[in-house]
């Protein structure tokens, strides 16, 4: 026999999907069904259940073989490396719940640790922009119950939110947009032809890299000023449609993503799309959202927002919360040698930074706690297997309009095997054992 | 527990009615108790100082989704203010938006002991608890906002008072909340569209209802509830010259209207911040003080309690559900602006802001303030906020208390006003030579709010039977003293007891307390209409679905639940 867990929040991407539907098995110890959820979604409730999944913390030897160790063990060393350092590195925290961010908060406090987020290589130009300019946002409610107006700006929500479209965006019938997506103008601005500019009215094919000048022409044209002929590979005369397009709706949103914020420019063309935005209010009604990746990362920027006052990049080591972008950001640290341990948890630096960083990593004292065996697992000394936060073991997480849910869990995880949030509440303890406090 | 007696102290304290003569404080097993009930107790000689029950703040933005962007967005407001970590105290950071931690401590060291988060979105509850609960040392509840929410729109439109306390009874349970809060009532839904609406009559678009029948509805179904606190009131209009009489209109909405709860308060409308809502004028060149025709009206009516929202002239982060007021905002000083807006429920908007001397709509705003307090005929019903960040940081409190306690420390003031005479002229408080004393200030923050909240039988006095919160300053109320004294000793309580654990021993912090979350599980009959609704907006329009909307469990991890029967 089975059952049907309802209301499953899928751990995956800042979209948070809470529908989903998992069939177990009467025990709760199989899962063996996952609906409503993405294919992405549905992989990642599935993958808890491989057969090959390793469930004891393993250690590096000498010749590069695993040999697995205990828990205690690996708790040990994670302590010990983490005092020992003198400014060690924290990062990841973007694929776990905010209970375990606080508790890795706290250990980063006792060890005067650099913490940071994903955001570091994704959305931190982002948050740099808003501490420029701030944000006019909402939530998706608002989206899907309002919006009239949706622009995607360097982000492709067909394959990298795959739900977005149809629970909040494009598609969804809510109380003031009863037609759905025929109620709507959709506007893609991307240098390829993606499948999310495919299901748009209109695909502004920008010049790569010239995303500055497009938003700054958009300024322009909503004041009616005079544009030149051609503006980052669009004619002026589509920019202009564009721009009206866009102050005749009665609610705009602009989504962004990738390929704004890491691109030519960086914080700069959000600054000018957050621009954008607040010169749209005064025609009609405009908001703003990033597309966050990680189910939690924006968990993770509130949580050392309320703790630390900052969103990312944290280095606690002079005893006090310290903030510089450019400083105190992983891949600065790392490539200048300037932290002598790392710590990774819910992220996967070794598939993401820079190879000059990843090189780093290994050359140091390193600990990856991460379900997965993934590519930061293969250049760490330790690698610590999990449970998967909202399939084995529920705990807070925020969604990309910063609105934040419970989730669930749903299986058992296997036997023996320890959470993030008790995996650092033993380490905490350690660590405080280690300096007498 | 550990025992303690609080000997030779001199006493303010307006539920026992001792205006600073000499007592002793007894406190065992968290409550105070006689003198005679403890056995052994730790002696603290509080000889030639000042003893009062622990503050309480009716009205602050502390925890919850604005307040942390006003943090995480502001990190120019962190600069030079960091301290580091030092024993069991952990580290701090921020002056307008300090992290939660910080928020904690800087509370106690005034003697704060309660503290009201004043505006919760109930879709983000669970981000505001987390905070609370990341908030050591104070007792903290958190009023959700109902002014602009869908349900209360639909239900008030035809004045449906059952279905409306209904909803309200379920959401403050879902959310864990505390008390109605409303907020610029129907101008935030309009501001969802980029509109506002600016006084009590203007209606609010597509839901065909006023901002009158929203307020005077939502005090019924507060009433019919019979809630520890009223109505809690932020009026439409906010900020703009000439807008006391939209206050006054919504302050009359409550006419005729007595309270209904058991839990010992005199009012049905808490009016927040009234220094925002009391300027004549049509302009900013000619805006004045009307704090007089507002107290006129709130001193002869006892249904009524507000609190001040002081202007301190600092540099601070607004932050406010009411959405279209901070983008007014950011047109007028250009600084940057946030706005989140919330689905089917609020919105809100965060933006710095310099309050300085320099400018003299600054200057009024700061005397206007004050004349709300010295105008007050009843200390009860007047108390002191700065409905921090927004008007001030919540640590400039003991400087409040200086200007209110001295016409010295204002005659300071006025003298470091670019335009002084102007000010003069445009407001009341040069020709004020009230000075209040210390029983007037613990009216005003302590056993004011804690009756206006419904809390007298936990808060805001020494009687037996409270919640052992007790301060003890450093300051000598009978000798000879400069006004920055009382500032200074203020600021820095000596001692401090949180439900009878010392968590300030000394000036320091000595224990991080044991934290409560307060919330009201108000009992109503069952109610299959408001239910499907529910039932239905949420599979409609809301993001979220409706298992996944209640907070639960570790958000609370030691609530304190006030309960309320309503269904007889």
């Amino acid at each position: 026999m089975t059952k049907t867990v309802t209301d499953v929040i899928c751990p995956f991407c800042g979209t948070l999907c809470d529908d989903l539907e998992v069939v177990v098995s009467d025990d709760g110890k199989e899962l063996h069904e996952v609906y409503n959820a993405c294919a992405i979604g549905a992989e990642k409730f599935l993958h808890s259940q491989a057969k090959d999944r390793i469930t004891r913390p393993r250690m590096r030897q000498e010749d590069g073989s695993w040999k697995e160790i205990s828990y205690d063990e690996a708790i040990e060393y994670t302590a010990r490396m983490l005092t020992e350092a003198k400014k060690p590195l924290m990062y990841g925290w973007s694929s776990t719940n905010c209970e375990a961010q606080a508790v890795g908060s706290e250990i980063g406090e006792a060890v005067g640790a650099v913490m940071d987020n994903t955001a570091t290589v994704c959305h931190g130009t982002s948050l740099i922009a808003v501490q420029d300019i701030g944000i006019p946002s909402c939530t998706l409610g608002e989206v899907k119950n309002r919006a009239d107006r949706i622009l995607f700006w360097g982000c492709n929500p067909a394959h990298a939110h795959p739900r977005h479209m149809s629970r909040y965006s494009i598609f969804p019938r809510g109380f003031f947009t009863g037609k759905g997506h025929t109620g709507r103008k959709v506007i893609v601005v991307d240098p390829r032809p993606t499948d999310t500019a495919s299901v748009a009215d209109v695909h502004l094919q920008i010049e790569q890299g010239r995303d500055y000048e497009l938003l700054n022409a958009l300024r322009v044209a909503f004041k009616g000023e005079q544009l030149p002929d051609v503006v980052a590979g669009i004619p002026k005369e589509k920019i202009y449609e564009v721009a009206e397009t866009l102050k005749s709706g009665r609610f705009a949103i602009i989504f962004f993503g990738m390929g704004v914020t890491q691109s030519l420019g960086k914080n700069h063309n959000i600054d000018e799309a957050i621009a954008v935005t607040r010169d749209l209010n005064e025609y009609t009604k405009a908001a703003i959202m990033p597309m966050r990746g990680h189910y939690n990362v924006t968990g993770s920027g509130q949580v050392w927002g309320w703790l630390f006052g900052f969103p990312y990049a944290v280095d606690l080591s002079r005893g006090f919360a310290r903030y510089n972008p450019g400083e105190t950001t992983s891949n600065d640290l790392l490539r200048r040698d300037e932290v002598d341990a790392v710590f990774v948890l819910g992220s996967d630096p070794g598939a993401h930074f820079p190879f000059s960083s990843v090189k780093k990593i290994y050359d140091r004292p390193s600990v990856a706690i991460d379900p997965h065996e993934t590519p930061t697992t293969e250049v760490c000394k330790v690698h610590v297997p999990v449970a998967f936060v909202g399939v084995e073991i529920g705990g807070c997480a925020y969604r990309m309009d910063n609105v934040p849910i419970e989730t669930r869990k749903v299986v058992e995880p296997p036997e023996g095997m320890m959470t993030d949030e008790e995996f650092l509440k033993r380490v905490l303890a350690r660590v405080k054992e280690i300096q007498g406090v | 527990m550990a025992e303690y007696l609080i000997k030779n102290g001199f006493v303010f304290d307006p539920v026992l009615g001792i205006k600073g003569d000499k007592a002793d404080v007894a406190i065992k097993d968290g409550k105070i108790v006689e003198t005679t009930a403890v056995k052994s107790p730790q002696v603290i000689d509080a000889s030639g100082k000042t003893v009062m029950a622990g503050g309480v703040d009716i009205h602050a933005h502390v925890a919850g989704p604005k307040v942390n962007v006003g943090r995480n967005f502001r990190p120019e407001d962190k600069l030079f203010g960091y301290k580091p970590k030092n024993g069991i105290e952990r580290m701090q950071g921020g002056f307008s938006v300090p992290t939660t931690i910080r928020t904690g401590y800087n509370y106690a060291r005034m003697g704060y002991t309660t503290v009201m988060e004043a505006a919760m979105p109930p879709l983000y509850a669970r981000h505001t608890h987390e905070e609370m609960r990341d908030t050591p040392i104070l007792d903290q509840g958190a009023y959700p906002v109902f002014g602009n929410n869908w349900f209360v729109l639909e239900y008030l439109k035809n004045h449906e008072i059952e279905n409306t306390a209904a909803y309200i009874a379920w959401l403050l349970r879902a959310t864990k909340g505390y008390a109605v809060k409303v907020v610029n009532p129907g101008g935030t839904e309009a501001w969802a569209w980029g509109l506002n609406c600016e006084n009590v009559h203007d209606p609010v678009p597509y839901f065909d209802i006023t901002p009158a029948q929203i307020i005077k509805g939502l005090i019924e179904a507060n009433e019919y509830l019979g809630l520890p606190h009223s109505m809690h009131m932020h009026a439409n209009n906010l900020g703009n010259p000439g807008n006391y009489t939209t206050t006054l209109d919504s302050f009359k909405l409550s006419e005729g209207i007595k309270p209904n709860s058991k839990f010992g308060r005199d009012q049905v409308m808490h009016h927040t911040h009234v220094q925002f809502h009391s300027y004549g004028g049509d302009s900013w060149a000619n805006v004045e003080s009307k704090a007089k025709e507002i107290m006129d009206y709130v001193n002869s009516h006892d249904n009524i309690t507000i609190d001040m929202g002081q202007v301190t002239l600092d540099e601070t982060t607004t932050m406010t559900a009411d959405g279209p007021f901070e983008h007014h905002l950011t047109e007028l000083n250009h600084l940057k602006w946030a706005n989140a807006d919330v689905e089917l429920e609020t919105g809100s908007g965060v933006v710095p802001y310099v309050y300085s001397p320099s400018i003299k709509v600054c200057a009024i705003q700061w005397c206007i303030g004050l004349e709300l307090a010295l105008l007050a005929k009843d200390p009860m019903r007047i108390f002191i906020t700065t409905d921090h960040p927004n008007a001030g940081p919540f640590i400039r409190y003991p400087r409040v208390m200086k200007w209110l306690m001295s016409t010295e420390a204002r005659e300071q003031q006025f003298d470091a006003f670019k335009h002084k005479d102007k000010v003069i002229e445009a407001t009341n408080l040069a020709g004020l030579d009230r000075e209040l004393d210390l029983y007037e200030i613990a009216q005003m923050t302590r056993a004011g709010p804690a009756k206006s909240l419904g809390l007298a039988h936990m808060y805001g006095g020494l009687a037996p039977g409270l919640e052992a919160d007790v301060a003890v300053y450093d300051f000598n109320p009978n000798e000879p003293y400069a006004p920055d004294d009382i500032e200074k000793a203020f600021l820095n309580a000596e001692h401090l007891f949180k439900t009878g654990v010392q968590v300030i021993r000394d000036h320091n912090i000595a224990s991080n307390g044991n934290k409560r979350t307060l919330w009201v599980n108000a009992k109503v009959n069952e109610n299959p209409q408001v239910m499907r609704d529910v039932k239905e907006k949420f599979l409609r329009y809301y993001t979220v679905t409706l298992n996944n909307y209640e907070v639960t469990g570790h958000y609370l991890p030691n609530p304190y639940v006030i309960e309320v029967d309503a269904t007889e």
